[in-house]
């Protein structure tokens, strides 16, 4: 945090994004939202489908 | 009810995503996971409305979403919005998130208004077209694309970033890196 606050005192204008700057912030938002992709899917989860798949089929019988 | 094998394999596969958007969204895994347990028993309770060769990823965010909108942001009318209080949430939290690299991108990201950062998250993100991030969240395309638009400004200027090399060799940047290698 300490070095982001002195690693940039230079002025912020208020111009366009480059190009080059919106693919950064797309690398680093996917990578961001990737992380949790990739664990998959959680054990509560593929459960609670299939509970709700056995039920169904219980039912209908 | 009975699931199609092919219903049932679409909506597993939706998880993951599922999880990424809430987490973006409420910004505690916790909570996350319960908003996405909460949005499958509502999908699966009405799976008849879903339009058999539609986007079933698309139709389970826009449940997540709207159930996110309605309950959620109810209960934390009193303390939400004073702008910072997400990214006080994710600060007091940090263990939940993983990798430390991300965090001062996550709390950028916190900060920007819900509007702006689901916009961001769905396009930028989960990979939807505008049209799609559109539809799911209940707005014309042109204000997607404007919200995306301010949403990647603001995070710049949080990150104080105003051109590529700003990002230097520091955390950030090797968190990209990282990741892109795997």
């Amino acid at each position: 945090m300490e070095a982001t606050a002195t690693r940039n005192k230079r002025v912020n204008k208020p111009a366009k994004l480059g190009r080059d700057v919106q693919a950064r912030l797309g690398q680093q938002l996917r990578a961001m939202y990737d992380e949790v992709v990739n664990q998959g899917v959680p054990d509560r989860f593929s459960d609670l489908i299939n509970r709700l798949d056995a039920g169904g089929k219980k039912d209908s019988q | 009810m009975p699931m199609d094998e092919s219903v049932r394999k679409a909506v597993l596969g939706a998880v993951p995503s599922l999880r990424a958007f809430a987490i973006s969204l409420c910004g505690n895994v916790d909570r996350a996971d319960d908003l996405v347990q909460e949005t499958l028993l509502r999908a699966l309770a009405n799976i008849d409305s879903f339009q058999p060769g539609t986007n079933m990823s698309a139709w389970l965010f826009t449940i997540l979403r709207n159930h996110f909108r309605s309950e959620y942001r109810k209960r934390r009318r009193e303390i939400e919005d004073s702008e910072g209080h997400h990214a006080e949430s994710l600060k007091s939290q940090p263990d939940q998130y993983g990798h430390v690299e991300f965090r001062e991108f996550r709390e950028a990201l916190a900060r920007l208004p819900s509007d702006q950062r689901e916009a961001l998250i769905l396009v930028g993100a989960s990979g939807f077209s505008y049209e799609e991030a559109a539809g799911i969240c209940g707005c014309a395309v042109g204000t997607i694309k404007s919200r995306v638009n301010r949403a990647r400004t603001r995070l710049a200027e949080l990150l104080h970033v105003n051109s590529a090399e700003d990002f230097g060799p520091d955390e950030t940047t090797r968190a990209v890196l990282a990741s892109g290698g795997e």
